[in-house]
């Protein structure tokens, strides 16, 4: 069980980033789960750093993983204001489709089991279970 | 011709500029801006680009580096070029497909397929 709070700094991100990916790999997810894992933790601390904390260094972002035998929780909190994800324009609509922005929350909704937010807006809390692999495979190329 | 411009490597074939991304995780707010200007400067270099981006060496690949596409893409079209994608694997691919963006960008599944469609 990882419980910290990090700086408001990408570089910090990334190193918490690989210490749960480390747990994932000696736990035995396979390839496709830790994808999951790692796309969605790094979509969230995007989110935490940049849209919640503004980058500002003082703030702080709190991340609890739990890499458990047959499901991993991560929690992402940041010291932000809050936002609505309802709130958030579906960027598959045709009118949003070549939009540059909007993705990550839709990524890590589709590569992780659950995904909720606290009633803040500021806490992501995201489930993968094991060996559920990616979302589908069909059609590729 | 072959040249190392910081993480991609760019070759020109005939009126095609195939860029290789050489960054096995392009995740990073810093790499994708740099990334993004490498290809923009590109782009702009002269009208009608016809590009080729590899992405046999790319592990992952976060929605700001999708977003960075879609920018260069726009980019591309604007000055009557072609922006064509290749060797994306599996799993990144399927990011594609879940944002709807294989309906955006023209992807391929190798480099010699990439070069003709860019070229055509």
């Amino acid at each position: 069980m990882i419980d910290k709070s990090i700086p408001t700094d990408l570089t910090a991100a990334r190193r918490l980033t690989e210490e749960i990916l480390s747990l994932t790999v000696a736990s035995g997810y396979n390839e496709d789960d830790r994808f999951a894992i790692r796309l969605s933790l790094e979509e969230a601390l995007i989110n935490a750093i940049k849209h919640g904390n503004n980058f500002e260094p003082a703030k702080k972002v709190r991340v609890s993983a739990d890499v458990g035998a047959k499901q991993t929780t991560i929690t992402v909190c940041d010291e932000g204001a809050g936002f609505n994800p309802a709130s958030v324009p579906d960027p598959t609509t045709d009118e949003n489709l070549e939009k540059p922005s909007g993705r990550g929350i839709m990524l890590m909704r589709a590569y992780m089991d659950e995904v909720s937010y606290n009633d803040h807006g500021n806490e992501v809390r995201m489930t993968k279970r094991r060996c559920t692999g990616l979302p589908h495979l069909a059609g590729h190329n | 011709m072959e040249e190392q411009a910081s993480r991609l490597k760019v070759l020109k074939t005939g009126d095609v500029t195939i860029v290789e991304l050489t960054d096995r995780k392009i995740l990073d707010e810093m790499i994708i801006s740099q990334i993004g200007e490498t290809l923009s400067d590109i782009i702009a270099e002269s009208d009608g680009v016809r590009l080729v981006l590899d992405f046999t060496s790319v592990d992952h690949m976060s929605s700001s580096a999708l977003s960075m596409l879609i920018t260069l893409n726009k980019r591309a079209r604007q000055s009557n070029g072609r922006l064509v994608l290749c060797n994306i694997s599996p799993p990144i691919y399927e990011a594609f497909t879940i944002t709807r963006l294989n309906e955006v960008f023209k992807t391929c599944a190798d480099r010699s397929e990439a070069v003709a469609e860019a070229s055509s």
